[in-house]
C-alpha cells in the first residue's frame, strides 16, 4: 500500500477540505498519514521519512501558499527524501492571478503537480495513481 | 504482624524502609554506603543492623524486595530515525523504564557511534525507527551495523513491525542478544510504551542485575525487581491515580534533586486547557520522567553554573557569593555537607537553579503563531499548569530549611509565560524518602503503599509558603 502524507501548511486553519481529502484517499486504497492543519514543512517531511511515504500532498487554503511552500524541496533533499512526489492545491495564492504563472512558480520550487483553486481531490486521483506507477 | 522490607541500592547509599502492613505505616528506615564495588551484601548488612537498632530488636520480614540504581544505573542507548519522532519515542521509553540514557542516535549509525556503545558499557540498546509499514531501510542498516561491530549486550528491536522478521535474521546471523517488542511509535506521533517497558524490565531481571554484581544479594532477599527511577515513577502514578476506593491526589509533579542528576516526574495527560491552543508533536507519556545529567548538587554543580547567565553570576557576586568558586568547591568535594547558614544558602541557590532548569525542560512549551485571524498557540509537550500537587524529594529538599523556596522555582514564571509550569500547586515533601520503597511495595500491596504515602508525604507548613510566596 502506498503511503501519502497530507496536511494543511503554514498558519492555515481550514480543516474541512483536509478531512475530505483524508476520506477520499483512504477510500481509494491509500495509506493516508494526516498531519492536519497548521503544519510546518518539517512536520510533513519528518512524517514522510518515518512512514516511508511516496508522496506529500500539501493543502493551502488561506492564500499564503507561496511563502509557506518555499524551500520545501530543498529541505526534502537535505532530509534524504529528495525524490518524493510533492503535490500542492487548495487556494494557493491570493486573488485572481494567471494560473499558468502560478503553476510555473510552484514547479520551479520543485513541486511535481500544482492544482488551481476549485480542483476537487477526486479529479486528481488518476494523476496520483499514474505518478505512483499504479496504472 | 506482617512486615515487609524494601531496599533501595542507590549509587551512594543503600536505603532500607521497613513497613508494618497491618499498621499501614513505616516502622523504621536506615541507610549505609552502597558497597557494590566490593560486596553488595556488606552495606546491606550494616544498614540492617542500624534498622534493628532503631526497632530495638531483630525482627523477621515476610518479604524483602529491592530496587537498584547502583553500579552506574541502567545504562541505555536509544536509537531511532527522525530526532523528533522515533528517536524521541525511544528516549522516552528508556527514561520511563528507569534507564539512564547515555547515548541517543538518529538515522544511520556510524562506526564511531557504534564504538561508543561498546566503550560506554551500555547495558541495553533500544533500536527503533519507522512507523509500522514505514521506513525499514534505516533500522535494517542499523541492525547490521550493531552486528558487524559485535555489540554484545541485549538489543531490543522496537521499530517498524514490517521488517521484524528481517531483523530477526540479522540478529541470528551475528548471534546478537536480540529481543522484540511492539513498535515504540506504531503510527505517526503515537507513543507506545508498555510493551518495550515489559521487555526492558525482563532484561533487567535476567541479565543486568547479574552483570552488575547485584544478583549476589538475592541469596538473602527475595528479589531485586526494578530500576530505582522506575519504582519512583510507579509510586508517583499510584499516588496520583489512587487505588480502588482510596482516592489519589490527581495530577502531580515530583522533583528529585541528587548529587549528579535532577529527575522530574509528572503524572497527567497535560492537554491544552484553552481552545486557541493546538497540540503538536509526539504524544506524551501519561506518567513521564525526565533526567538532567548536567544538573545536580555536587557532581554536576558546574553544569548548574553553566546554566546561569552572566547577569545572575554577577548579581550573586554583588551579594558576596562567588558562584564559580562555590560550584567548583562542590564538584571537587562531593561529600561536602552544608552546615552553616551561608553554605545552606548557597546550596539552596544551586537547588533552585536545578529545579527551575529541569522543570523548564520537562514541561510543555507554547509557541505563538500569527495567523490572518489573530494569534493562536502551538503546544508541544505537557501542559502542567493545573497540576494540583508538587512533591519534593532527595536530600537537599528534604533537609533544607528553604525547601519551599526551592520548590517554588518549579512554578509559573512571569518572565517565561510560554512555559507550561505548575501555577499554584500544593507543595509537599517526602520527608522520609520513601517514594522508591512505596513504588516497590505497590507491586504487591498498592493500597497500603498509597495510604502510607498519603500519611507520610506532608504538605509544607503554610507559614513557610506564605513568606516565600511574597519573596
Ligand atoms: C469555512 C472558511 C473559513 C473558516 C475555516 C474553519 C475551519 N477551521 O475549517 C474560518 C472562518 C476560520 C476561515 C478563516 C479564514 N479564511 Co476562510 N474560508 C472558509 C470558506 C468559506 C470555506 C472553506 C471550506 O471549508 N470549504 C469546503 C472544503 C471541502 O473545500 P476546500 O477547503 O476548498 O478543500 C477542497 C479543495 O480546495 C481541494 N483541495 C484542498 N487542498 C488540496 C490540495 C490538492 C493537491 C488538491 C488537488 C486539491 C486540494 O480539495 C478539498 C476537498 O474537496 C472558504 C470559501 C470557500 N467557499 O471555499 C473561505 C476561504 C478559503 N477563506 C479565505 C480567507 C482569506 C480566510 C481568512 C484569511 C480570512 C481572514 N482575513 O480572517 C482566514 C484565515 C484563517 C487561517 N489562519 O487559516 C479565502 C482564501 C482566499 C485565497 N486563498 O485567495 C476564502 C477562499 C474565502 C474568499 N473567497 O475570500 N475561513
Amino acid at each position: 500500500m502506498k503511503t501519502i502524507v497530507i496536511g494543511v501548511i503554514g498558519a492555515d486553519v481550514h480543516a474541512v477540505g483536509n478531512r475530505i481529502i483524508e476520506y477520499t484517499l483512504t477510500r481509494e486504497g491509500f495509506n493516508v498519514v494526516n498531519i492536519g492543519v497548521l503544519s510546518s514543512q518539517e512536520d510533513f517531511i519528518n512524517a514522510a521519512i518515518e512512514t516511508n511515504a511516496s508522496m506529500i500532498l500539501v493543502s493551502s487554503l488561506y492564500g499564503h501558499g507561496e511563502l509557506d511552500c518555499r524551500g520545501m524541496r530543498e529541505k526534502c533533499i537535505e532530509a534524504g527524501i529528495g525524490n518524493i512526489l510533492l503535490y500542492v492545491g487548495g487556494n494557493i495564492v491570493v486573488g485572481k492571478q494567471d494560473f499558468k504563472e502560478v503553476e510555473k512558480r510552484f514547479k520551479d520550487m520543485g513541486f511535481n503537480r500544482v492544482y488551481p483553486p476549485g480542483t476537487p481531490i477526486e479529479a486528481v486521483i488518476p494523476d496520483i495513481k499514474k505518478d505512483l506507477g499504479m496504472l | 504482624m506482617k512486615n515487609y522490607l524494601m531496599v533501595d541500592f542507590g549509587s551512594t547509599y543503600t536505603k532500607l524502609t521497613a513497613v508494618d502492613l497491618e499498621k499501614e505505616d513505616i516502622i523504621a528506615t536506615a541507610s549505609h554506603y552502597t558497597t557494590v564495588s566490593t560486596d553488595i551484601t556488606e552495606g546491606y548488612h550494616k544498614a540492617l543492623l542500624k534498622l534493628y537498632d532503631q526497632l530495638g530488636k531483630k525482627i523477621t520480614f515476610d518479604k524483602i524486595i529491592a530496587c537498584s540504581s547502583a553500579a552506574g544505573g541502567l545504562k541505555m542507548c536509544a536509537i531511532g530515525l527522525v530526532e523528533e519522532l522515533t528517536v524521541e519515542a525511544a528516549r522516552r521509553v528508556c527514561l520511563g523504564a528507569g534507564g539512564k540514557v547515555d547515548l541517543v542516535f538518529s538515522n544511520k549509525l556510524t562506526s564511531l557511534e557504534v564504538a561508543q556503545i561498546i566503550e560506554k558499557n551500555i547495558d541495553i540498546v533500544l533500536l527503533a525507527g519507522g512507523t509500522d509499514g514505514g521506513n525499514s531501510e534505516v533500522v535494517l542498516y542499523n541492525a547490521e551495523m550493531l552486528g558487524i561491530y559485535g555489540v554484545d549486550v541485549p538489543i531490543i528491536y522496537a521499530g517498524n513491525k514490517a521488517c521484524q522478521d528481517e531483523i530477526r535474521l540479522i540478529f541470528e546471523k551475528y548471534r546478537l542478544k536480540g529481543y522484540f517488542c511492539d513498535n515504540v511509535m506504531p503510527k505517526l506521533n503515537v507513543l507506545n510504551i508498555d510493551s518495550a517497558n515489559e521487555v526492558i524490565r525482563k532484561i533487567f531481571l535476567e541479565n543486568i542485575i547479574e552483570a552488575k554484581g547485584i544478583k549476589k544479594i538475592e541469596s538473602e532477599i527475595d528479589q531485586v525487581i526494578l530500576p530505582t527511577p522506575n519504582a519512583v515513577l510507579k509510586a508517583a502514578q499510584l499516588l496520583s491515580e489512587g487505588y480502588l476506593d482510596e482516592a489519589g491526589l490527581g495530577d502531580l509533579m515530583l522533583i528529585d534533586i541528587g548529587g549528579a542528576t535532577t529527575d522530574v516526574y509528572s503524572v497527567g495527560w497535560g492537554y491544552p486547557s484553552k481552545t486557541d491552543v493546538v497540540l503538536k508533536g509526539l504524544q506524551e507519556p501519561f506518567a513521564k520522567r525526565t533526567v538532567e545529567g548536567d544538573l545536580g548538587m555536587r557532581y554536576s554543580a558546574e553544569g548548574v553554573l553553566q546554566s546561569m547567565s552572566n547577569r545572575e553570576i554577577y548579581q550573586y557576586k554583588k551579594e558576596g557569593i562567588d558562584i564559580e568558586y562555590e560550584a567548583q568547591k562542590r564538584r571537587e568535594n562531593v561529600e561536602f555537607i552544608a552546615t552553616n547558614d551561608r553554605d545552606i544558602e548557597v546550596d539552596a541557590i544551586f537547588a533552585k537553579k536545578c529545579v527551575s532548569v529541569a522543570v523548564s525542560r520537562h514541561v510543555g512549551h507554547l509557541e505563538m503563531v500569527y495567523t490572518p485571524q489573530g494569534t493562536i498557540y502551538f503546544q508541544t509537550g505537557k501542559n502542567l499548569v493545573d497540576v494540583g500537587h508538587l512533591i519534593g524529594t532527595g536530600g537537599i529538599i528534604i533537609k533544607s530549611p528553604k525547601a519551599s523556596e526551592i520548590l517554588l522555582s518549579a512554578c509559573y514564571d512571569r518572565n517565561n509565560p510560554l512555559e507550561l509550569r505548575p501555577a499554584s500547586p500544593v507543595m509537599m515533601i517526602d520527608y522520609d524518602y520513601i517514594l522508591s520503597a512505596m513504588g516497590l511495595l505497590s507491586l504487591y500491596e498498592p493500597l497500603v503503599a498509597l495510604r502510607i504515602m498519603k500519611k507520610r508525604i506532608k504538605v509544607i507548613e503554610e507559614g513557610a509558603m506564605k513568606t516565600n510566596a511574597i519573596a
